[in-house]
């Protein structure tokens, strides 16, 4: 798994990154109680707005941490927003998207980076 | 952001960072905008059981003189010379153009007024009521705190911790001992549900908000939930749903202005507030309630069904209680009926929603 500076996380398999928020993301946000995503098919550019995730105060932008075409979106987020709460680097996924360039991994975090960059938020 | 030196701090600054609370710059102030619980359950709790909000970023204003209330009503619609003693009533400060200037609460103590007025207007407030006031003293209580304990299961916890207060009704103050701390309370609050608004002397505020915290019904709340819950309960929020482009009667708060006021007239915008009461008004303040899931917030575009721009939200996100979003805006008063189909455009995307009667979660007051 790998994580942006923006707090997305990416776990690819075969060729297919799935793409969510953080847990610490989700922490800073709070309930998490809409979320908006992309279509299937739309070509996203890493860094690009690619979801918005709504908690009871605040809209956020979800920017996509890889460049890749939507091939899947979580549908149980529409009944179930919650679950980027309970579960954000596993059943709280956002979308699935073919990679554009594998290389583009090579700019995101391991976990321990990561670990050693929000700890660097506080 | 500013930095956190050059924040102010109320006296329960210390208390809110020992209870883990999660501080942002607000007005001002450094401020709780949600405890560990998140504002999700402070929200819940506080319509199931009782929350304690600080609001000591408000201030907190002495008008003396016995012509308080005549000279209070030089700035204001309200009818403060018909106010009971120790009844507290709702109104606006007008511009000449009767846009509001800021929203109050105003007690009559007798010997004096006493006004609670929003803390980013406050200095402004103050200086308007110096500069324009005759006969008065004009005292800004800088050495007090104010918090409101809010549910329905406040009244049970001042019946414990200030007996006898509990037959105060809605709208009234009265001088109470709360867990023996003398206090001045008011049965009133911006939440929709019953409770007090409780000042106190700054030296004592953290004493009493701990024994409040220490009955089991009652935990801290911060600014996300106070928001949601004005915001289910209908209550404007100045700086968003009213302000100096907005007038009494375009806000919905025609009520503000009785018959007297309305005959008699002086205060700033007078003209203005009859025109737009006999002609009726272009937009009206009306709630708006999103068909789907989607929030729609602050500044989303109102448009009717046809695509045309009616309106702007002027307020509005997730609703705890009603379980979806919830939003309040102005719309062109043609469609301002309740019930009326329009849309908001969420990011661009039109999505349904219909004009709704406010609150969205009905009053909870103490009428007695």
């Amino acid at each position: 798994m790998r994580f942006s500076k923006d707090h997305e996380w990416v776990r690819v398999e075969g060729g297919v990154a799935t793409v969510g928020i953080t847990t610490y993301a989700q922490e800073q946000l709070g309930d998490v109680v809409f979320v908006e995503l992309p279509a299937v098919g739309k070509k996203v550019k890493a860094g690009e707005e690619a979801a918005v995730v709504e908690s009871v105060k605040a809209a956020s932008e979800v920017y996509a941490p890889i460049s890749g075409e939507v091939t899947e979106v979580n549908s149980a987020l529409a009944d179930t927003p919650a679950l980027v709460n309970e579960d954000a680097e596993g059943k709280g996924w956002f979308m699935k998207l073919k990679l554009a360039d594998a290389k583009e991994l090579d700019a995101l975090m391991d976990a321990a980076a990561y670990k050693t960059y929000t700890e660097g938020l506080h | 952001m500013a930095e956190p030196g050059t924040l102010k701090t109320t006296p329960l600054n210390a208390l809110h960072r020992s209870l883990g609370a999660k501080m942002v710059p607000f007005a001002g102030y450094d401020m709780p905008v949600q405890y560990p619980m998140g504002i999700m359950a402070e929200h819940l709790h506080t319509r199931a059981q009782a929350g304690l909000f600080d609001v000591s970023h408000m201030g907190q204003v002495r008008i003396a003189g016995k012509d308080a209330a005549k000279q209070l009503e030089t700035l204001v619609p309200g009818d403060y010379q018909a106010l009971g003693l120790n009844r507290t009533k709702y109104s606006v400060l007008l511009d000449d153009k009767a846009g509001i200037l800021d929203d109050l609460m105003a007690t009559n103590r007798g010997d004096h007024l006493f006004v609670v007025v929003n803390a980013s207007n406050k200095d402004a407030d103050v200086a308007r009521m110096r500069e324009r006031l005759k006969g008065v003293g004009i005292e800004y209580l800088e050495d007090r705190a104010l918090m409101a304990l809010q549910g329905p299961a406040a009244k049970a916890v001042m019946a414990k911790l200030s007996p006898g207060s509990t037959d105060m009704v809605f709208l009234s103050i009265r001088d109470l001992k709360i867990a023996g701390i003398d206090c001045i309370a008011t049965r009133s609050g911006y939440t929709g549900e019953d409770g007090w608004e409780i000042s106190v002397a700054a030296r004592d505020a953290e004493a009493l908000a701990r024994a409040l915290l220490t009955e089991p019904q009652v935990k801290p709340i911060g600014l996300g939930a106070r928001d949601s819950l004005r915001l289910e309960a209908g209550l404007c929020l100045h700086g968003n749903d009213i302000g100096p482009d907005t007038t009494p009667i375009e806000a919905d708060l025609a009520w503000t202005v009785n018959k007297r006021r309305r005959e008699q007239g002086g205060f700033p915008g007078h003209a203005v507030v009859m025109k737009q009461l006999k002609e009726c008004v272009a937009r009206k303040r009306v709630g708006i309630k999103p068909e789907d899931k989607a929030p729609a917030r602050g500044h989303t575009p109102i448009a009717d069904m046809s695509g045309a721009v009616i309106g702007e939200i002027t307020s509005g996100g997730f609703g705890p209680t009603v379980g979806g979003p919830v939003a309040m805006g102005y719309v062109a008063t043609a469609h301002a009926a309740a019930g009326t189909s329009v849309q908001t455009i969420v990011r661009g995307t039109p999505r349904p929603a219909k004009v709704a009667t406010l609150p969205f979660v009905q009053h909870n007051y103490h009428r007695g």
